[in-house]
């Protein structure tokens, strides 16, 4: 049996050194005893076994010894665990990953699991501190710099550890932390770590009565759930905690205090309340008349169940005398989204299509057969549902006004839900689709694709005959118009 | 007398408090390491303290005033309450943000207002706080600021570039429900707003033509609040509006904040202990919708007047009643499917599947997970173990209802 002496206070250096020697010696994990000196640092330094010499005469840590990054990442949190059985476990995992790598993703073998419980531990502890550590402001630098100090009792060998997070977080302050495992100083330029322990402090701090003002008001006394606040802050950490003073009294009053709070009167709102509401408040709307009338009165469209889900109304735009009205089915995600119509991806097809025409999108009136996007929620995303046709029909009504206020010569319908608005049928689209006939009295009916229909389509062969055949479509619709 | 800054801080967090949301976390990594200044943002956000409410105190969560035009009822700040009034300067909740968050009581600041004069004035208040924050104290911390729907789209934007997260709250959960007890708020106004959030944050994310960077926008997203209880909407309708939200804004959260009495409440209200458990089972089922692959409808189809189960997890409650898709083999099963086992969470899903390729699992392994295995044996098969019979029994659901209570003796 081999009995190794480490200091043992979170030193991942340490314990690698020497395992590592001890590993290229062959010595098998049965065969050490690991042990952390008492008292002072250095007192049996003399008396420590002198480093194993590899078998070749290299000084074992200089060798080459491959470990999966995992293993070193676990090994780095677990040392600073308070357990002296740390050592022995992590040397034994260290020695089976030499015949199986795998291991180490192996979360049900049982060394694994208490390694893993032990990493947890440690990182709870250290997440604990950056959490409920304190710092109370003290006098300040002689450049003038503020300083902090903070006294923190973890149960782990985590300030090394943890004392980064604080210089990143707080740099323009000067910090001391002091705790019984170790300290960590802050000076604006330099971070200065020890393993050695301090005692505490005594010290006042003006502002922690604010914190406990915030405290005692930000609670909740309708909402006492005592277990869920120990669950998170331990009663080992609430001597440390300024705020923690408050928690009996405001637990044993919270039921008063709601008890008071249902059974008092209803009392007369204040004056203030009164007088604000004699004024009349917003201002009335300007009279409008046609397309804008007719947009606004369309904003709080309740017709059919779709308003329900979609964000607003998505009406038409475009000049109130347009020649041409490009209709399309409904909205869609960017349109709900952004109130306009056409200006997602199908609207980008649309645009290129005009643009190729030779044609101003502005020219045009773009509306669509449906004015609110219809949609299944899928996580994150909205799938796109096509409108029946009972909400084709309660929309028409809205498309009616509008073809009735521009009256247009051309209408550039796309897509089947377009045509069944113009035409009250859904089994005609095929048998229209790249043809003009003629609507009602006035006006001219082009039919094509709706653009989004060109973006599903998976073959790009099908797809450029389909582009070919919408943007010839459009250029007719334009020259009609 | 103006009352002193402590009386403020008493009466400005007392009208906080009613928002549930107070995380910091998932915000870009930043800190002050190099730059000099104050503050960092890790990834995972930081509870510095609990309250007795078991509630995470992140956040210095205050109201910048609680005087308020708007008079919806549910509300503590409500233009009718006798509610003392107060308000701080835009000076005082830097100081307090700064000074707090120098002693390590807090991640930032989540700041809400009352609405005063009208909202971009409002607005604009919040955004000076925000700026002096970051421009003034190189603040690095999480700055949380709730936007008012009405205002300006150029105030959101400026918003946006200094704060972390922005929120609008939803309130309740149907446009109906809003309309009733909040007269003055529009409920697609409210709508509105949010997707305009959430097409200004896809702009952001392209980088500009001419630096051919992105700018740092709202990096932690939008959430919401909708309340439960203090109108007649069932758990279905709820949950129906949430994957609403989630699917069309992209939200990180919609929190749900049982109605709790206040102070001078309004007598339109039910003033009874709010329904904390029925909150805990809405958070559960919104995690099947967000992180387990579940449908609203499939969480929401056969509940009982639309209400979730108060005894039972509504996992469980879907796995007892969709028994046909068990026993699950954790040896073979797929991702998702593991997914839906009760018992199992995310992380265990994955150590199963990171494991499963080595060694095959048996039973007796999950328990190293740290898995019940109560709770899932009936649902899963191992090379050693098979529940079939377990599956069949009529009173399953019966062996994972809640133990009677005790009666006290008289």
């Amino acid at each position: 049996m081999q009995t190794v002496y480490l200091t043992g206070r979170g030193d991942f250096g340490e314990w690698r050194d020497r395992a590592r020697a001890l590993l290229l010696a062959g010595t098998r994990p049965e065969a050490i005893d690991w042990r952390v000196r008492d008292g002072e640092a250095g007192l049996f330094a003399a008396s420590l076994p002198a480093q194993e010499a590899s078998p070749h005469g290299m000084p074992a840590e200089r060798m080459p010894l491959s470990v999966p990054r995992a293993f070193v990442e676990l090994a780095e949190s677990v040392i600073c665990h308070r357990d002296i059985r740390r050592f022995a476990l992590l040397y034994r995992v260290l020695w089976r990953l030499q015949a199986d790598r795998s291991l180490i993703n192996t979360a049900i073998d049982q060394d694994m699991a208490v390694l893993r419980l032990m990493e947890k531990s440690v990182r709870r502890d250290s997440h604990k501190m950056k959490a409920f550590l304190r710092f109370k402001e003290t006098h300040p630098a002689t450049d003038g710099r503020r300083r902090f100090v903070a006294w923190f009792e973890p149960d782990h060998f985590i300030v090394a550890r943890t004392a980064p997070f604080f210089q990143r977080r707080f740099t323009d302050m000067d910090w001391l932390i002091l705790t019984p495992k170790g300290t960590a100083a802050w000076d604006g330029e330099r971070l200065d770590v020890t393993d050695r322990a301090a005692r505490r402090p005594d010290l006042e701090d003006q502002t922690d009565e604010l914190w406990r003002t915030y405290f005692r008001h930000i609670f909740n006394p309708a909402r006492l759930k005592v277990k869920a606040m120990q669950a998170e802050m331990p009663k080992k950490y609430w001597k440390n905690m300024p705020e923690a003073a408050l928690i009996p009294e405001l637990i044993a009053g919270a039921e008063a205090r709601i008890g008071a709070m249902i059974e008092a009167e209803a009392r007369q709102p204040p004056v203030r309340h009164e007088r604000r509401k004699s004024v009349v408040t917003g201002e009335m709307p300007a009279p409008a008349t046609g397309l804008q009338a007719l947009a606004r009165e369309a904003a709080a469209c309740t017709r059919c169940p779709l308003h329900g889900a979609a964000t607003q109304t998505v009406f038409g735009e475009g000049p109130a005398d347009a020649a041409l009205v490009i209709l399309g089915e409904q909205p869609g995600d960017t349109e709900d989204l952004a109130g306009r119509p056409f200006v997602g991806p199908a609207g980008k097809v649309l645009d290129a299509a005009l643009a190729k025409a030779g044609m101003e999108r502005q020219s045009a009136y773009l509306t669509n057969a449906v004015k609110h996007f219809k949609y299944e929620p899928r996580g994150k995303r909205r799938i796109h549902q096509r409108p029946n046709s009972g909400e084709i029909a309660h929309c028409r009504w809205w498309l009616e006004r509008e073809i009735e206020a521009i009256r247009p010569r051309v209408i550039l319908a796309m897509g089947a839900t377009a045509v069944e608005a113009l035409t009250g049928r859904s089994d005609v689209f095929a048998s229209l689709k790249g043809r003009q006939v003629p609507l009602g009295e006035e006006a001219v009916l082009v039919v094509t694709v709706h653009p989004s229909y060109l973006l599903r389509l998976p073959d790009p062969e099908a797809r450029a005959r389909e582009e070919a055949g919408f943007e010839a479509m459009v250029a007719l619709a334009g020259r009609l118009a | 007398m103006k009352k002193s800054l402590k009386e403020r801080l008493a009466i400005l967090s007392d009208a906080a408090k009613y928002d549930a949301s107070c995380a910091s976390s998932g915000t870009a990594r930043r800190h002050s390491g190099k730059t000099g200044g104050l503050g960092s943002t890790e990834g995972s956000g930081i509870c510095h303290a609990y309250a007795p409410d078991g509630r995470c105190i992140s956040l210095l969560k205050i109201l910048m005033t609680n005087f308020c035009i708007y008079d919806c009822a549910y509300c503590i700040n409500r233009s009718s309450s006798n509610v003392e009034r107060a308000r701080f300067s835009v000076e005082e909740i830097v100081w307090l943000t700064t000074e707090f968050y120098r002693r390590n009581y807090i991640e930032g600041l989540f700041l809400s207002s009352g609405i005063i004069r009208n909202s971009d004035y409002t607005m604009e208040e919040m955004v000076r706080v925000a700026r002096s924050l970051r421009e003034e104290h190189r603040f690095r911390g999480y700055i949380h600021l709730k936007t008012i729907p009405e205002a300006s789209p150029e105030l959101i934007e400026q918003a946006g570039l200094y704060a972390d997260r922005l929120s609008i709250n939803i309130e309740l959960p149907t446009d109906k429900g809003l309309t009733a007890l909040a007269p003055e708020k529009q409920p697609d106004r409210i709508r509105r707003s949010m997707g305009e959030l959430k097409l200004k944050m896809e702009e952001m994310a392209e980088p500009t033509l001419v630096t051919k960077k992105t700018r740092r926008f709202v990096p932690a997203g939008q959430s919401t609040q909708m309340i439960v209880g203090a109108d007649g909407a069932n758990d279905a309708t709820i949950l129906s509006s949430s994957a609403r939200l989630y699917s069309s804004y992209e939200l990180k959260r919609v929190y749900y904040s049982a109605f709790s009495p206040i102070p001078d409440a309004s007598r339109a209200l039910p003033l009874i202990k709010p329904p904390l458990v029925r909150e805990h089972r809405l958070y559960q089922a919104d995690w099947l919708y967000r992180f387990y692959g579940f449908d609203i409808g499939e969480i929401t189809s056969g509940l009982k007047d639309g209400m979730l189960d108060l005894d039972l997890d509504p996992k469980l409650a879907w796995a007892l009643a969709n028994r046909a898709h068990f026993p699950v083999d954790i040896n073979r099963a797929d991702k998702a499917m593991l997914l839906r086992v009760p018992g199992f969470g995310t992380k265990t899903v994955g150590a199963i599947l990171k494991t499963r390729r080595n060694r095959s699992i048996r039973l007796g392994d999950l328990a190293k997970l740290g898995v019940s295995l109560r709770k899932v044996q009936p649902f899963v098969t191992t090379p050693d173990w098979s529940p079939v019979r377990l599956l069949e029994r009529s009173d399953l659901a019966a062996m994972f209802a809640p133990r009677p209570e005790q009666l006290a003796l008289f």
